[in-house]
């Protein structure tokens, strides 16, 4: 087992003549739906359905940055996963780089421990590869998975040693668990602040090159290949990152990808505001680079949407622009985003966004995938499309508002979520 | 000039702008027509220092704060002097000896100036966009004096007016800019203040310090030194030794880079004339030989920098044509 929440009952309730949309079933259309004590019981035709509301297995997001332990300032595990329920997720995976980092049993177990007191969703945790994310020694990763962890990752840091990486690959065929990897060749990308190109030698900001992404993933590709060890690499940005997955895909190799909202929606161009909440890791890069993510997003290449969630405390992200922190937040607006800047657009078909966000990243991860079908647990998202609201900084369950979206109108809007068969979420 | 909404229109879709104040942040806060005003204005500053009392009352009860982060010679001393002459009230604080050193934030900083009520507040500052924090933070009209290597709006300004005061116009100019213009900020400015006057620019040196990217700007890009050649003005950008330390590589040596982009007599032709915005790296990026020349107009650059900050201050906060009057009574 590798989520944790509160134990407690399943609740029961019946959602009437609602359009369903199960992508891994391949169902869309009008039924009733009833729920007992936490299993779908019935899924039966409904005459018509109530305009604008869709029923949809709930998101899985194995990103995100919980903060805890260390910088509880700026988010907890209660505030991050009910962050995540109103965002129209069942679960979530927290990355380790916290201080301490998730490196050891103890850590773990105590993070597992509050989880089981205090989350708000069901909620799973990755362990370090590397003690203390130095990228020098292994974790005891043996360990670390039996009592829990969901996978492992120094995410925010690449694992330079590529001896070490084969390492990890090789010991992973022990735990069972996915590897994730930031890829970063940090002497390429130096004290990199934005996407290198056109607007960074405009603005003067130091560049950091989407090759630098690409060379470690080919890399990487390459000792996957060799050891015949799956991979999953993390928040892809570039349009070379995308060829490279895919070519490998394409040799054989079980390398699988993910996508952040952001890199979907937004370009280096956005820079120019100076915004700091514009500056993430990887950065934001050319239009090519974003249709090529979308391209990615649409053959498969790319089989999931990560949020990497980053909160970050305002008088930090309050400063001029190379002294802010990478990061943004992400899980309350992740749906609505890619609803309102890409498929109302038409770049972009609803049903794939919703199989992006749920059934792709829990098949990576190896978590339960939510499906809509009778005798299912149920973990559902119910989105009124056609409602719309504004981004305030007072409206956020997070503890931190660095939203890229802040003072937008966004299209749509997270009604209910129901994770593991109980609601977590009514707006 | 830009209006504080000039940055946040982009973000805030459908907010209503907050009220405007005039700023100079950067060359793209200007249209033509500023720039023309503002060199204008500077002109009849100019002939108004030829007086035997050089101050005028234009500013008096005004209050500039020169607020530096970085260290600076020319244009701090050249903002003092032109808000002296203009008869404002001025003060300067510097980073080192003050609260910056206790770990302040430059929105408290900002904030804690702003209680003094500023009329204007020019900062220099290492990173880019400081200015826009400081704009934010408070209600002075707020002047750019070199945010990182973004912008340095001024200097631009200065040397649109030297080069017409020099060679009599604007448009058509070539300019050659040699360098390191990958850390220049004085590079970004002038590239669009002299796209936005209708001159040329081709930018000249070395692949590792000319930024990907950066032809898209309006600008050409050779690394071969003759590149100077076809141009009426060489514009030599300072070469800074701490590119030089170990790990940052850029070029591999000062020796190398003189030898191949160093700015001599023999590769300028009759006719050209050369500038640099100082201070100067001698027997680097420029010979003394040439330095020290006739074609030299590194001096006038340093004059033309006091009236045109005189000109920007007094745009700000006088507008309208300039009224040369001597300000007999300040003492």
């Amino acid at each position: 087992m590798t989520l944790f929440w509160p134990d407690g009952p399943g609740d029961s309730l019946s959602i009437r003549g609602t359009r369903v949309i199960d992508p891994v079933r391949g169902i869309d259309g009008a039924f009733d739906v009833t729920i007992e004590e936490g299993i779908i019981v019935a899924l039966e035709p409904a005459a018509e359905a109530a305009r604008g509301l869709v029923l949809a297995p709930a998101f899985v997001d194995p990103h995100v940055h919980l903060r805890v332990p260390g910088r509880e300032d700026e988010e907890t595990i209660a505030s991050g996963t009910a962050a995540a329920a109103a965002g129209g997720y069942c679960a979530i995976l927290a990355m380790p780089n916290t201080d301490p980092t998730v490196d050891s049993a103890a850590v773990l177990g105590a993070l597992i421990e509050l989880a089981r007191a205090e989350a708000a969703i069901p909620t799973g945790f990755m362990g370090s590869i590397s003690k203390g994310l130095r990228g020098e020694e292994l974790t005891e990763m043996a360990e670390l998975a039996r009592l829990g962890a969901a996978g492992f990752t120094d995410d925010g840091h690449p694992v330079v040693s590529a001896g070490l990486m084969q390492r990890a690959l090789q010991y992973s065929g022990v735990t069972g668990r996915m590897l994730a990897l930031h890829e970063e060749e940090r002497t390429l990308s130096r004290d990199g602040q934005m996407n290198e190109g056109p607007i960074s030698a405009a603005l003067g900001f130091a560049g950091w090159p989407s090759v630098a992404e690409s060379v470690m993933i080919e890399r990487d590709c390459a000792l996957a290949a060799y050891e015949r060890r799956p991979l999953h690499i993390m928040h892809l940005s570039a349009w070379e990152s995308v060829a490279a997955v895919r070519a490998a895909q394409a040799r054989g190799v079980a390398v699988s990808a993910e996508v952040s909202p952001h890199h979907l929606c937004l370009t280096d161009d956005t820079v120019r505001t100076l915004d700091t909440n514009r500056k993430m890791n990887p950065p934001l890069r050319s239009e090519d680079d974003r249709q090529a993510l979308l391209e990615g997003l649409r053959d498969g290449t790319i089989a999931c949407v990560a949020t990497d969630h980053a909160p970050h405390a305002r008088h930090e992200k309050d400063v001029p622009f190379e002294e802010a922190p990478f990061g943004v937040t992400g899980l309350e607006t992740a749906f609505t985003a890619l609803y309102t800047f890409l498929v109302e657009p038409g770049e972009l078909e609803l049903g794939l966004v919703l199989e992006r966000m749920s059934a792709g990243p829990a098949r990576i991860f190896g978590l339960p995938v939510p499906r809509i079908e009778e005798g299912e647990r149920a973990n559902l998202v119910l989105i009124d499309l056609d409602a719309t609201w504004r981004v305030a900084e007072d409206g956020f369950r997070s503890k931190s508002t660095n939203s890229w979206l802040l003072g937008q109108k966004l299209r749509s809007m997270i009604v209910k979520t129901i994770a593991d068969g109980r609601v977590v979420h009514a707006a | 000039m830009a209006e504080t909404a000039h940055l946040r229109a982009a973000t805030l879709e459908g907010e209503p702008p907050p009220p405007s104040r005039r700023h100079l942040l950067a060359i793209s806060d200007l249209n033509r027509d500023d720039v023309e005003r503002l060199l204008g204005t500077a002109s009849t500053i100019a002939r108004s220092l030829d007086r035997e009392v050089k101050k005028l009352p234009a500013l008096r009860g005004r209050l500039v704060v020169n607020l530096f982060y970085e260290s600076s010679t020319r244009t701090l001393s050249s903002f003092d002097l032109a808000a002296k002459r203009l008869s404002a009230d001025t003060m300067a604080l510097r980073s080192a000896g003050s609260s910056v050193d206790k770990g302040e934030s430059l929105k408290d900083t900002a904030l804690t100036l702003a209680a003094y009520d500023p009329d204007v507040i020019v900062i220099r500052h290492p990173h880019i966009g400081a200015p826009v924090i400081v704009a934010d933070a408070t209600h002075a009209h707020v002047v750019n004096a070199g945010d990182g290597k973004h912008q340095h709006p001024t200097q631009a300004l200065l040397d649109l007016y030297t080069m017409r005061e020099a060679l009599g116009r604007l448009d058509g100019l070539h300019v050659a800019i040699v360098g390191d213009v990958l850390h220049s900020r004085v590079a970004r400015s002038l590239i669009e203040a002299l796209a936005l006057v209708g001159a040329r620019t081709t930018l000249v040196g070395p692949p590792t310090l000319v930024p990907r990217g950066i032809e898209q700007m309006g600008c050409e890009v050779t690394s071969e030194i003759g590149g100077i050649g076809d141009a009426d003005v060489v514009y030599v950008l300072r070469m800074q030794q701490e590119r030089m330390l170990p790990g940052a590589a850029f070029v591999p040596s000062l020796r190398e880079y003189a030898a191949e982009w160093g700015v001599t007599p023999s590769r300028l032709r009759s006719g050209q004339v050369v500038m640099h915005p100082g201070p100067m790296n001698r027997g680097v990026e420029i010979d003394p030989r040439v330095a020290d020349s006739d074609v030299s107009l590194i001096t006038e650059q340093v004059r033309s920098g006091l009236v045109v900050r005189m000109a920007v201050l007094y745009d700000l906060l006088a507008g309208g044509p300039v009224e040369i009057r001597p300000a007999l009574a300040v003492a």
